[in-house]
C-alpha cells in the first residue's frame, strides 16, 4: 500500500491541516503567532521544570507532548517503529542546544517564523532569509560530504525513552495542575504574566500535538528539509506542505482575525534586523547539520530514532542556557549575550561542518 | 552497468545524495540500494523517478529493502 501522506497531494494536505490548527490553538490561548512554535514550547518546558527560571516563559507544553505520542502511534499503526541509536549523538546534542540559541534570539523556530509571516509580521521575512541562507550553508558541507555516520539498530525500549519521558511530563501536569494566581505547583513552575501564562486548554493542546505528530510522522512534515531538498536537489516536495501551512495560516488568520501586518508592536518579536536574520542562521544551520527541523526531530524520536530524542534533548538544555546567560531575545531586543552566542554558536557549527567527513 | 549503495543507517539526506551521485557516475543502467528507514525508501524512489530512472523492485530485506533504479 503506497503512503498517501508521502505523495504531493498527501504533505501538501498535511501543510494545510497545521495550517488551519495552528492559529485555532491561538484562538484558543496560545500567544500571538505562536499557535505552534516548536523551539518556543521546548523553552516553556525547560522552564516549567526549573531549566530556567524565566517567569514569563513557563509551561508543560502538551502540544510538544503530543508531536512525539502522535509520531510513536503513526509509527506502530504502520510498522515503521525502528529503534535505532549511535550516530554522533554528542554533536546532536551540541546542534539541539545552539539551534536553540539562534532561535531564542529570533524568538521562534521554523516553524513559527512561517506563523510570523502568515499573521502579518514583517519580521518573520528577516529571519525566514536567515534560516534559508543557513540551511544553504549547511548544504555546501553536504555537498563536500560532511554526515554524522550511520546508526545502528538497538533496543525497542531505546527508541521508547523519549516517549515515556514526555509520558513522564504529562503525568506530572495531571498530578501538579496550574492553579489559579500560583506561580508553582509541587515541581512544576507555571508563568503568572507573558507568553508562558497563554495557553490553549489541556485537552485541545495535546489532541492537536497528537494530530500534527501522527500526520507529520506519515508526511516526514519538515521545515528545514523542505529549503535543504529545493537548494540541494531542486526538488519542491517538502517545500509545497511548506507552502500550504504558510497560505493556510494566513486565511485562517484572516478569519479569526488575527492578521496584523507590519514590523512594529507584533506579538513576542523584536525588530532588530541583523539578529532577527543572524540567529536564524545559526538555528538554520544547526538544523541542517542535524538532518531536520526542531519539529521533524520530535516525530523522529517517536518512531525511535534515539538520536533525534538526544537532539530535542539538546534544544530543551539549550533553552536553559539562553534563559540563565540572557542569550534569549525579548520584545526590547536581543539579549544582553546574544550576540555572543550567535557568534559562538556558528563557529561551533562551522568547526562540526568542516571536521565531520568521512567516507560512508 | 550495474552498482549498489549500501545507505542503511544514514538519515535524510545522505542516502539520496550517495543515489543522486551514483546516478551521475554510471549515468544509466542498473543500481541497486540498501536502505532501513520507508522515509529513506520514498525520498530515495522520488529521486530516482524525477531524474528519469525508473524503480523496478522494492523487495523487503531484514528490517528495510532493497530498491532497484533502472535508466536504458
Amino acid at each position: 500500500m503506497k503512503n498517501f501522506f508521502a505523495q504531493r497531494w498527501g504533505i501538501i494536505v498535511v501543510g494545510a491541516a497545521i495550517g488551519i490548527l495552528a492559529p485555532i490553538l491561538q484562538k484558543f490561548g496560545n500567544p500571538g503567532n505562536m499557535g505552534i512554535c516548536v523551539a518556543c514550547f521546548e523553552r516553556d518546558i525547560s522552564g516549567a521544570l526549573g531549566l530556567h527560571r524565566a517567569a514569563v516563559v513557563q509551561y508543560m507544553r502538551p502540544e510538544i507532548i503530543g508531536f512525539v505520542l502522535g509520531g510513536l502511534v503513526a509509527a506502530y499503526l504502520f510498522k515503521e517503529f525502528r529503534p535505532r541509536v549511535g550516530s554522533a549523538p554528542i554533536v546532536r546534542f551540541v546542534l539541539g542546544a545552539f539551534a536553540m540559541i539562534g532561535a531564542l534570539v529570533f524568538l521562534g523556530c521554523p516553524w513559527r517564523a512561517m506563523l510570523r509571516l502568515a499573521g502579518g509580521d514583517g519580521n518573520a521575512i528577516l529571519g525566514l532569509l536567515g534560516l534559508i541562507s543557513g540551511i544553504w550553508v549547511g548544504t555546501l558541507f553536504l555537498k563536500k560530504g560532511y554526515n554524522l555516520g550511520r546508526s545502528e539498530k538497538t533496543y525497542s525500549s531505546v527508541g521508547w525513552l523519549l516517549p515515556l519521558i514526555m509520558l513522564g511530563f504529562l503525568a506530572l501536569m495531571l498530578i501538579y495542575p496550574q492553579i489559579q494566581g500560583e506561580a508553582k505547583n509541587g515541581v512544576l513552575f507555571y508563568s503568572l504574566k507573558g507568553p508562558g501564562s497563554m495557553h490553549a486548554p489541556l485537552i485541545i493542546s495535546l489532541a492537536v500535538g497528537l494530530i500534527v505528530g501522527f500526520l507529520a510522522q506519515r508526511s516526514r512534515f519538515c521545515t528545514m528539509g523542505a529549503f535543504r531538498d529545493l537548494i540541494l536537489f531542486r526538488q519542491m516536495h517538502l517545500l509545497s506542505g511548506v507552502i500550504a501551512l504558510v497560505v493556510l495560516a494566513f486565511l485562517t488568520n484572516l478569519m479569526l482575525g488575527q492578521f496584523h501586518a507590519g514590523f512594529t508592536n507584533q506579538p513576542v518579536a523584536h525588530n532588530m534586523h541583523i539578529w532577527n536574520f543572524a540567529g536564524m542562521v545559526l538555528a538554520g544551520l544547526a538544523f541542517a547539520l542535524a538532518g531536520g527541523c526542531p519539529g521533524r526531530q520530535l516525530f523522529l524520536a517517536g518512531e525511535g530514532d534515539g538520536d533525534a530524542a538526544i537532539f530535542v534533548l539538546g534544544m530543551i538544555v539549550g533553552a536553559g542556557f539562553a534563559h540563565n546567560f540572557g542569550l534569549a531575545s525579548s520584545p526590547k531586543g536581543v539579549g544582553p549575550h546574544g550576540i555572543a552566542a550567535v557568534i559562538v554558536g556558528l563557529a561551533v557549527c562551522l568547526f562540526i561542518g568542516f571536521s565531520m567527513k568521512k567516507k560512508i | 552497468m550495474s552498482s549498489k549503495v549500501d545507505a542503511r543507517g544514514l538519515s535524510c539526506p545522505q542516502p539520496v545524495l550517495m543515489v543522486m551521485d551514483q546516478m551521475k557516475k554510471i549515468s544509466r543502467g542498473k543500481i541497486e540500494i540498501l536502505v532501513d528507514t520507508d522515509t529513506s525508501k520514498e525520498n530515495v524512489s522520488r529521486a530516482a523517478e524525477s531524474k528519469g530512472w525508473q524503480v523496478t523492485d522494492v523487495d523487503p530485506e531484514g528490517e528495510g529493502c532493497r530498491i532497484k533504479i533502472t535508466k536504458d
